[in-house]
């Protein structure tokens, strides 16, 4: 009796163990693959670390459908209201011409772009989904320039693991990391449906973020910055929407 | 292992009842765990429908477009015109990610059931209807005797009957998956890499649709479910589920024989 009680403590301190350095090793891993979210502690934590964990695995470089463009959404919903901030008013009587996007942190050439500068570079359309966490959701084309040409403008140093970009609207900002930011339909958005984006929509300028749901895909942009960690950028979640209880990640 | 030895031990310690093994360890943590999943994504779901009380077929579905239909109950947002002079506050943030921390649960608890239910045969003895099982006859007289608020006789105390057996198996292989196909379905990021996830089903609003529909389904289960229970014996069959023993009283055993 006392023996098997022995070889069963033992068995289970060596699975203890084991499961204990196996979860360590699956950590490190993890983190080393860019599989943790900034919002992977608290009571969600790991729901979250898992839901993003195996959407990065799945989904590193796959593309958000596109739709032909008979499938485009007649009335195209926009959520919420335009900034209603003096000085956007202003950049918005004088047509958007002084709007600037400045790009700073981890890159080699810090820089500041206009509306027009940005036009200058190839541009981008596509026609896709944008679904709201709430459950309602339109297609709509979508024009601009890759954020991967603006981040090479500026040439983003190796060490870089996420774009955080802020709106002009404070408490709006958020950030993808690298597959996000370097993925091949993440467009800085200044069309859509054929003209210039309505500010209704995020207009004049709009990062897209089509493999995430739409409030990731955050209105009026004018800084991004090229980080290694989310310290530092509000409490450190990775956006400002974990500060008010939503997930960073919005694959899903 | 366990239970068989209990058994065994017990035949001459209570004279009246039998103390008859139920329910496997496995299937009973895994009852509860998936219980208690099924309780959080119930109400983060609610959760989540309050925010968009609007249902649409195909691709897109907005406040601009017409509906599939409308739940006629008040909105957590002000976009959405319900009908009432207000609006519930926000609690989409936390609801998600409960739902999809409860949804990680629920699926892997499934998946460890789903296999073992497999490999030990649970699924093959107490689930799949037995041959004469199936039969009309057997059918009509089950149903017959739910009809006439017939208690459960020993068999029943021991196994499943034949709808019993169907209604389980409809949750777990049809109900079940259903739920999470079309759980990812609505998932942009899920579908950039399986577009036929959502295709199958005509669009991301047509999955939240077939979602919502069958988490209904899955509603009157579970209160059916909970129902039959309390009319079998609420104490009796809950212990059983708990300790994994059910106790059939003798005297049950011989009104069956005459």
């Amino acid at each position: 009796m006392t023996n098997l009680s022995r070889r069963k403590l033992f068995t289970a301190g060596l699975a203890a163990a084991g499961g204990a350095s196996g979860l360590a090793v699956a950590a490190a891993l993890a983190d080393r693959y860019g599989l943790i979210p900034p919002d992977h502690g608290g009571l969600y934590g790991p729901g979250e670390t898992l839901t993003y964990g195996t959407h990065r695995l799945l989904t590193r470089h796959s593309l958000a459908r596109e739709f032909p463009r008979s499938q485009i959404t007649k009335t195209p919903f926009a959520n919420g209201k335009p900034p209603q901030s003096e000085d956007f008013k202003l950049l918005q009587a004088g047509g958007f011409a002084d709007w600037r996007l400045t790009v700073d942190g981890m890159v080699a050439r810090p820089a500041t772009f206009s509306l027009a500068g940005l036009r200058r570079y190839p541009s981008r359309s596509q026609i896709t989904h944008l679904a709201c966490e709430e459950g309602w959701s339109f297609i709509a084309e979508w024009i601009g320039v890759p954020l991967i040409h603006v981040l090479d403008m500026v040439g983003i140093l190796p060490r870089a693991k996420y774009v955080v970009y802020f709106s002009i609207q404070r408490d709006w900002w958020d950030s993808v990391d690298m597959a996000d930011a370097l993925h091949p339909q993440t467009l800085l958005t200044y069309g859509m449906n054929g003209g210039d984006l309505p500010v209704g929509h995020g207009g004049p300028l709009r990062l897209r973020v089509p493999r995430q749901l739409g409030y990731k895909s955050v209105k009026y942009i004018t800084r991004l910055t090229v980080t290694d960690t989310m310290k530092g950028f509000g409490k450190g979640l990775g956006s400002a929407a974990p500060e008010e209880g939503y997930s960073w990640y919005a694959g899903i | 292992m366990a239970d068989s030895a209990w058994v065994s031990g017990l035949g001459s310690a209570a004279p009246t009842t039998t103390h008859t093994p139920r329910h496997t360890a496995l299937v009973r943590v895994t009852h509860w765990i998936t219980a208690l999943c099924f309780v959080a994504l119930l109400v983060s779901g609610v959760e989540i429908v309050i925010s968009h009380p609007r249902f649409y077929w195909g691709e897109v579905g907005n406040v601009l477009t017409p509906s599939l239909f409308d739940l006629p109950i008040p909105a957590s947002r002000p976009s959405v015109l319900t009908g009432y002079g207000f609006v519930l506050p926000d609690q989409n943030g936390w609801s998600r990610y409960l739902h999809f921390q409860a949804a990680w649960v629920a699926v892997l608890t499934g998946l460890l059931y789903a296999v073992a239910g497999l490999f030990n045969g649970h699924f093959r003895k107490n689930l799949v209807p037995e041959g004469a099982g199936l039969s009309r006859r057997e059918i009509s007289r089950v149903i017959a005797n739910h009809l006439r608020f017939k208690p459960a006789g020993e068999a029943e105390a021991r196994s499943y009957n034949v709808l019993q057996r169907l209604a389980y198996l409809s949750v777990i292989f049809v109900l079940f998956p259903l739920m999470i196909w079309t759980g990812v379905a609505m998932s942009p990021a899920f579908t950039s890499a399986f577009p036929a996830t959502v295709t199958v089903f005509g669009g991301q609003q047509s999955a939240r649709t077939i979602h919502f529909i069958v988490s209904l389904s899955l509603v009157l289960f579970v209160l059916v479910h909970i129902g039959m229970v309390c009319f079998a014996g609420f104490t009796n069959r809950t212990r059983a589920m708990i300790t994994g023993r059910a106790d059939i009283p003798e005297t049950a055993a011989h009104k069956e024989d005459a």
